[in-house]
C-alpha cells in the first residue's frame, strides 16, 4: 500500500510525519536537531530514502544534514558555501553598495536522476549545487554575476534565493526565484540567466515594470507542462504560459492577492491553491479565518476551502516553501503554519484536518508520496 | 599535551560526544591550534565555531578559560597555563542572545 511522509521544518528542529495513502492517522518523529532552525528537508526523486536538511543557528551557523535511511539516522555533511571568485556588492536597504555574505541555505532541491546531485538556494542569493551527496558545494556563478546583481537588494526576510524548478523536459532549463530580485531562468545548466518578470508590476519599487527588484514569494509548475508557471509575488498571483517571459495577473476574485506558498494540483495542471494573508504589514490571515484558496481554472476565479479549518480568531501566516501536494489519487494538499500546525487534506483541498497542532514555527513542508 | 574543551550543548549534539573533548597538540596551545584539533576530529564542527574561510569566530560564540573572556585574544595568542597542562578546559560558550 502507498505510504506518505511529510517533512517539516520548523524554527526548533524538523519532524517527519508518515501515514499510509488514507492519510487518516499519522505517525510524529522528531524534533530533530531540536534547538536549530531547520528552513527546508526534502528527499530525492531519485531514492526517496535519502532526504538531505538544511539546520542552522545564529549561533552555530549553517549544517547540511543528510539521510540515507528515510529520516531515521542522519550525517552532517559539507557545510562550506564559499562564492566563487569575486565576491560582489548588492544594494543594502540604506542605498549603498554591500558584499555578499553567506547567511544560511534556504531551500534544497534534489534532482530528478541522482540522489547526489543537490542544488542549494541560499541567503545571500546565489545558487550552489552539490554533485558528491553534500559533502562539496560548488557556486553556479553566472547569476550572481548577472548584470542586475548589484541592483539586487532584500526582502525584509534577508536576499534569499528561495525557489529552484527544474524543468523535466528541457534538460538544463532552471528557474530560481529570488527576494527581492525576481525570476530568474537559465537554458544551459546555471551558467548563464535571463531575467524573466516581464509583465510584473511592484508598487514598492521607484519603475514598478523594472526588469528585476520584484519580490516574487514563490513559483511553482506543474511536471507535466513546464512552461506554464504560477507565481505569488509579494502583492499578485500571476500565471505565465510562455516559460516566465512573460506574466499576467490571475488574482481574480482573492480576497487578498498577498501571500507566501503557492502549489499545483498533482494531477490537475489547471488546479492551483495559495493562502492569501491580510497585507505586507499585516502578516496574517484575513478576518481571522484560515482559508486556502483553489482555482481549477488555473486562475482568475478561486473558491475558498474552509472545511476543518478554523475560521475564527485564527492570525497565522503560512510562509513561502510551507505548502505541498502528494502525488497519490486523490492528490493530498498539506501545509504548515506559523502557529505551528500541520494541516493535510486528502481530498484535493475539499476537507482537512490538523496532523499535529503545536509545532514550533513551521518554516516548510514538503511531501513524499512512497510506494 | 591535552587540551579539555567544553562545547555548547547543541555542539556536543552535533559532534556526537558527552561531555568534555579532548585535543591532542603536538605545538604551543593556542585558540587556533585547539580549534584546528577539534575540526580535524570532528569534522562536523568546521564552519559553527569559527568562519571556514576567514578563521574569525562566530559572532555569538564566546571563548572563556580559567574566569577570563578570551575571545578577542588573538587566535595565536598562547592559552593560559593551566589550559596547556589540562588543568582547567577552554570553554566555547553561547552568547545570550536569541529566543
Amino acid at each position: 500500500m502507498s505510504s506518505v511522509r511529510v517533512l517539516v521544518g520548523t524554527r526548533k528542529g524538523a519532524f517527519i510525519l508518515t501515514a499510509d495513502g488514507k492519510r487518516q492517522h499519522w505517525d510524529v518523529s522528531g524534533p530533530h536537531f531540536g534547538g536549530w532552525e531547520i528552513y527546508h528537508l526534502k528527499g530525492s526523486p531519485a531514492d526517496p530514502n535519502r532526504l538531505y536538511a538544511s539546520q542552522s543557528s545564529s549561533w552555530f551557523g549553517q549544517v547540511i544534514q543528510r539521510s540515507s535511511d528515510g529520516g531515521k539516522t542522519w550525517e552532517a555533511v559539507g557545510n562550506q558555501f564559499a562564492y566563487d571568485g569575486r565576491t560582489g556588492t548588492h544594494l543594502w536597504y540604506d542605498g549603498t553598495q554591500r558584499p555578499w555574505e553567506f547567511a544560511r541555505v534556504w531551500h534544497l532541491e534534489p534532482t530528478r536522476n541522482d540522489p547526489d546531485t543537490v542544488y542549494a538556494g541560499i541567503q545571500d542569493a546565489a545558487l550552489f549545487r552539490t554533485t558528491d551527496g553534500g559533502k562539496s558545494w560548488q557556486e553556479l556563478p553566472g547569476l550572481r554575476n548577472h548584470p542586475s546583481a548589484p541592483a539586487w537588494q532584500p526582502g525584509a526576510g534577508g536576499m534569499c534565493l528561495h525557489t529552484i524548478l527544474l524543468d523535466p523536459s528541457h534538460a538544463g532549463r532552471i528557474y530560481i526565484a529570488i527576494s527581492a530580485a525576481g525570476v530568474f531562468r537559465s537554458d544551459d545548466a546555471g551558467t548563464t540567466w535571463r531575467p524573466m518578470n516581464r509583465g510584473l508590476r511592484s508598487e514598492q519599487i521607484p519603475d514598478p515594470t523594472a526588469e528585476v527588484g520584484h519580490c516574487v514569494h514563490r513559483i511553482a509548475m506543474h511536471p507535466s507542462r513546464p512552461n506554464v508557471l504560477f507565481m505569488q509575488k509579494h502583492w499578485d498571483v500571476m500565471r505565465s504560459d510562455d516559460a516566465g517571459e512573460t506574466w499576467k495577473d490571475v488574482g481574480g476574485n482573492l480576497p487578498t492577492d498577498f501571500g507566501f506558498p503557492i502549489d499545483v494540483h498533482a494531477h490537475e495542471p489547471e488546479t492551483i491553491y495559495v493562502v492569501p494573508i491580510k497585507s505586507d504589514s499585516e502578516h496574517y490571515l484575513p478576518d481571522g479565518k484560515l482559508r486556502v484558496y483553489r482555482s481549477r481554472t488555473g486562475g482568475h476565479e478561486w473558491e475558498a476551502l474552509t472545511r476543518g479549518l478554523p475560521q475564527s480568531h485564527c492570525y497565522v501566516n503560512v510562509l513561502r516553501d510551507a505548502m505541498a501536494v502528494d502525488s497519490l489519487e486523490p492528490c493530498g494538499v498539506y501545509f504548515g503554519t506559523t502557529g505551528g500546525q500541520v494541516y493535510a487534506s486528502a481530498d484535493a483541498g475539499d476537507s482537512w484536518a490538523p496532523i499535529v497542532r503545536d509545532l514550533p514555527s513551521v518554516v516548510s513542508v514538503e511531501v513524499q508520496s512512497l510506494p | 599535551m591535552i587540551v579539555r574543551v567544553v562545547l555548547p550543548a547543541h555542539l556536543r549534539t552535533l559532534a556526537r560526544v558527552d561531555g568534555e573533548v579532548k585535543v591532542d597538540l603536538e605545538g604551543p596551545a593556542t585558540q587556533r591550534a585547539v580549534l584546528d584539533a577539534l575540526e580535524t576530529a570532528y569534522p562536523m564542527l568546521r564552519g559553527t565555531i569559527r568562519d571556514q574561510e576567514t578563521k574569525r569566530r562566530r559572532a555569538f560564540l564566546r571563548f572563556f578559560a580559567c574566569e577570563e573572556d578570551l575571545s578577542n585574544e588573538s587566535p595565536d595568542a598562547p592559552l593560559p597555563e593551566a589550559v596547556a597542562r589540562g588543568a582547567e578546559p577552554l570553554l566555547v560558550i553561547g552568547a545570550m542572545a536569541g529566543g
